[in-house]
């Protein structure tokens, strides 16, 4: 699992190694070298360690599991694990849960966040500034905070227990950062293009649409990775807004695995939970690996 | 720009503050509403004054939990920036210089990609992970790991030290991303800085706290920033890892988990949103306080 994650960088890794020779020689001439190495080797380590620990505990029975060696590999690698969290813990079922309420509620965020985005960026109104800070100051609270009222709400509004009402919330709660962040972004895209658009005759819808939505590519890529990773792994809202087992979505259900599996101990099939969701994002990481990273790290680098 | 303006900002505003009006903004003026009543959760509720919030100022589980947080606030950012600023600093700079040019060390891609990873994965996967890898039988990986001699360590079921293992996870999540962002902020520091230092005989100490630091301190704010945000929840890791939601004996209770008690588990959704009530003003100084904080440096920078 950690070649898996390593191969996008091979070609880039040439390059330092194409000039090994150069960098030994300089390492001999100071100590610091070697213990940069083996602390970031070390802490490599502390990272993978527990994933390839889940992985190969996947394959293992309870026996195995409290009495071999915990990196020991398995003795018969055994795949009944992953038969039983798909069939019985109903992981694929939790998965795909998962994807249909981002898949939605991700594509939600990006249509309207970028609207609202587009309005208080390019137009001049009265409110303009006040709708604009009312969206940003959102991102001063934490989500807990009005946990109490917020079931209140979905609650009277008989969305408790729906994707529907998941998504709105999901939607809602991800609009301050994505309103603050895309409004700085419309507002460094030129003008000219804009009103060359106008004077051939475009109107509003069309001027988004087709002109200011493609120069805006990068910046919306960057935050739809954000918004996608943020609700996937979003795990207070469900908890309070879904509450039928057969509707949880992933984060709630490998909890769920987690208790029953303390009840009934079947350690394997939760360790093969664990490594069923954990190897999809891995795969993903391995494609879209710079992508990510900048999407995640955009809000912090501005 | 002349026709059909003010129906195109409508068209395109009414949605999204609808939704945002409704959710987030609705749910935090109803906070303040609620946090005077004595509300269940469900059906009908009576004024009380300001009787939950009387109780809030007693109630000794809350002032751990404050404390608990506050521990969090101050240790995570602390920890998480200097390892992180550290492994940046060897990744960009730590290979040392040749010729003038100063370079990160051997394979320094493939640990920003390793290191970069946990950032990924779901707060509460990381939390069912962890449980396991604190398992207090031999079980659990560390545990496993310790001689057979040895008795086994408890973590998590430790009063002691049940919240400093909920701190490592969050570290171990958080390191890589810090190191990510702070690698980007290294790299765009000018090569012709750090030849200048070398050439006038700096070590790597030197360059490290004369130039790098002082150069990356915008960097380090937004670090802290986030780091704080993110102490301030845990909600996921407690909830998942810890003994009885908060135990034992509420030795890694915190808020968000006293929230989310009050308002489902004790029917106490008026007292929960007390709390709320608190934690906005908590919240407001804090972004307030960083606010002022970022605005004197640039007015002296």
């Amino acid at each position: 699992m950690t070649n898996l994650s390593t191969i996008p960088d091979a070609g880039a890794v040439a390059k330092p190694t194409a000039s090994a020779g150069a960098p030994r020689e300089s390492r001999r001439v100071n100590p610091l070298g070697g213990v940069a190495h083996l602390s970031l080797f070390l802490w490599a380590l502390v990272t993978v360690g527990p994933l390839i620990w889940v992985f190969l505990a996947s394959f293992k029975t309870n026996e195995e599991i409290f009495l071999d060696e915990p990196f020991g590999l398995p003795q018969s690698w055994a795949l009944n694990n992953f038969g039983d969290a798909w069939s019985e813990a109903h992981i694929g079922q939790y998965f795909l849960n998962s994807v249909f309420v981002v898949l939605i509620s991700t594509a939600g965020t990006m249509l309207l966040g970028s609207m609202a985005a587009y309005v208080l960026a390019r137009y001049r109104f009265a409110g303009n500034r006040f709708i604009y800070y009312l969206f940003v100051s959102g991102l001063a609270f934490p989500t807990f905070m009005a946990l109490a009222p917020l079931f209140g709400i979905a609650q009277a509004m008989n969305l408790l227990d729906s994707y529907f009402g998941l998504i709105l919330i999901y939607i809602a709660y991800s609009l301050s950062f994505t309103v603050f962040f895309l409004e700085a972004f419309f507002r460094t895209l030129p003008h000219e293009i804009e009103e060359a658009a106008t004077v051939d005759g475009a109107g509003h819808m069309r001027r988004f649409f087709q002109v200011m939505m493609p120069m805006a590519k990068s910046g919306l890529v960057s935050i739809a990775i954000f918004n996608i990773v943020g609700q996937w792994n979003q795990y207070l809202l469900p908890v309070v807004v879904m509450q039928s087992e057969s509707k949880y979505v992933l984060t709630q259900g490998i909890a769920n695995i987690s208790v029953s599996a303390g009840y009934q101990a079947e350690w394997g099939q939760l360790f093969a939970a664990l490594t069923l969701s954990i190897l999809p994002m891995i795969l993903v990481y391995a494609i879209f690996q710079r992508q990510i990273q900048a999407g995640l790290t955009s809000g912090a680098v501005k | 720009m002349r026709h059909g303006k003010y129906p195109f900002i409508i068209g395109f505003l009414a949605v999204p503050v609808a939704l945002y009006a409704i959710f987030v903004v609705g749910a935090y003026l109803q906070m303040f509403r609620l946090s005077l009543t004595d509300w269940s959760g469900y059906g009908a509720f009576k004024d009380v004054g300001f009787d939950n919030f009387v109780k809030l100022w007693n109630d000794e589980v809350v002032w751990t939990a404050l404390r608990h947080n506050g521990y969090l606030l101050l240790l995570l950012p602390i920890v998480t920036i200097a390892i992180a600023l550290l492994f940046a600093f060897l990744l960009n700079v730590g290979g040392g210089s040749k010729g003038g040019m100063t370079r990160g060390v051997w394979g320094s891609k493939v640990y920003r990609v390793v290191f970069f990873f946990p950032q990924l994965l779901a707060l509460a996967l990381v939390a069912v992970i962890f449980q396991r890898v604190y398992g207090p039988d031999k079980s659990g990986m560390i545990n496993g790991l310790l001689p057979d001699s040895w008795e086994p360590w408890l973590f998590l079921a430790d009063e002691n030290w049940a919240l400093t293992c909920i701190l490592i996870v969050l570290i171990w999540q958080a390191v890589g991303f810090y190191v990510v962002l702070f690698s980007a902020g290294m790299g765009s520091i000018g090569q012709e800085i750090y030849e200048a230092a070398a050439l006038d005989g700096a070590t790597r100490i030197t360059l490290f706290f004369k130039i790098t630091l002082p150069l990356l301190w915008g960097n380090v704010q937004v670090a802290w920033i986030y780091l704080g945000i993110a102490a301030f929840d845990a909600f996921a890791l407690v909830n998942i890892m810890t003994v009885n939601q908060g135990g034992p004996n509420n030795s890694t209770q915190v808020l968000s988990m006293q929230i989310y008690l009050n308002a489902f588990k004790y029917s106490q959704a008026g007292y929960a949103s007390a709390i709320g009530v608190v934690l906005f003003f908590l919240a407001l100084s804090f972004a307030w306080l960083t606010l002022r904080v970022t605005r004197r440096d640039n007015a002296t920078a």
